[in-house]
């Protein structure tokens, strides 16, 4: 794909790509900013992945949850999305072809798909099964899919690490 | 005492286990894989809890809810996380035991796991103690920043111990 390598290309070139990859403090504090708030991110899509489930916090209704949580998940995730950028605009060119890398991608694509499914089909009818133990068929598969799918994103991220130099 | 642990380092780096974890290129990263799972659930945890008792979040549900829910998920992440960081000292014992930013780490977990026993212990005994008094309520909220700092601090040390020089 000769525009995704031109565009990081011209990443790493910008004052921003250049300032990160030419110190040595400005990555380790950008990526320990990107742990804090991806592990909140995981760790709280989890609580409701927990609860479609029925593994966890079952004597709560379902919305109730989820309005308590997903304010705090968004944020994280909004952050994970910055600090994610600014470490890939360090060494662009490296990441896109680090194949764990795009794993890590295509899997934050599918968690992505697999909410949005969940969000605008089976959420819809949430007040139907809003204070039940077991939830219906659809919401289980959600929850138990988006659980492999952030436990792929945290592996293959971790991947990087030890793949791009 | 420095000597002391520098030579267990050197004696541990040797034994069979610790060559195998070096030597077999995907256990380290899976390892770590692991107690970055355990650390988000810690984390969330933590912040549930936290958000609730300094008034910002989840107010339709009593403290004690949120302690039954969250503390236990805590507790048994923290026997996750010690024996996946055990794991990976044994790989690189001299990286971790002589590295100040990893004992500060230690040091900050022990606080991390005197707030957190405390807190449940108060919450065990009476389950309507922090919301009590105003004054209670304003410790509520110091309890809660102490938590969310120290433990912030435990993961920003986690990450700083692979770049921090050392002996």
């Amino acid at each position: 794909m000769p525009f995704l390598q031109s565009f990081c290309q011209w990443l790493e070139n910008t004052a921003v790509g250049q300032f990160i990859s030419g110190s040595t403090w400005a990555f380790p504090t950008i990526e320990t900013v990107h742990v804090l708030v991806l592990v909140i991110v995981v760790g709280s899509i989890a609580i409701v992945d927990l609860r479609l489930l029925g593994v966890a916090s079952n004597n709560r209704p379902v919305s109730q949850l989820s309005n308590d949580v997903l304010p705090i998940t968004w944020t994280a995730f909004v952050l994970a999305l910055i600090t994610g950028g600014l470490l890939f605009s360090s060494k662009a060119t490296h990441y896109l072809g680090n194949w764990p890398f795009r794993f890590k991608m295509a899997l934050l694509a599918l968690a992505g798909l697999n909410m949005l499914l969940f969000h605008f089909l089976t959420y819809r009818g949430v007040s139907g099964w809003d204070d039940q133990r077991v939830t219906p068929r659809a919401a289980r598969l959600a929850g138990f899919l988006s659980l492999a799918f952030w436990t792929g994103v945290i592996v293959f991220g971790r991947w990087i690490g030890f793949t791009v130099r | 005492m420095l000597e002391q642990v520098a030579k267990f380092c050197d004696w541990l780096s040797l034994t069979p286990v610790s060559q195998t974890i070096q030597n077999v290129e995907w256990i380290i990263p899976m390892v770590q894989s692991v107690h970055i799972i355990a650390i988000a659930i810690v984390m969330s945890s933590v912040l549930m809890v936290d958000l609730r008792l300094m008034g910002l979040v989840g107010q339709s549900q009593p403290i004690s809810g949120l302690a039954r829910r969250f503390v236990p998920w805590v507790w048994w992440s923290l026997v996750a996380l010690l024996l996946t960081g055990s794991v990976l000292i044994a790989a690189e014992p001299r990286r971790d035991l002589l590295n100040p930013v990893f004992q500060a780490k230690m040091a900050l977990l022990l606080v991390a796991i005197l707030v957190t026993a405390f807190f449940q212990e108060t919450v065990r005994r009476n389950m309507a103690f922090w919301d009590q008094s105003p004054s209670r309520r304003a410790s509520a909220w110091l309890t809660a920043v102490a938590s969310l700092t120290v433990w912030i601090a435990i993961v920003g040390c986690g990450r700083w111990i692979a770049y921090v020089e050392h002996g």
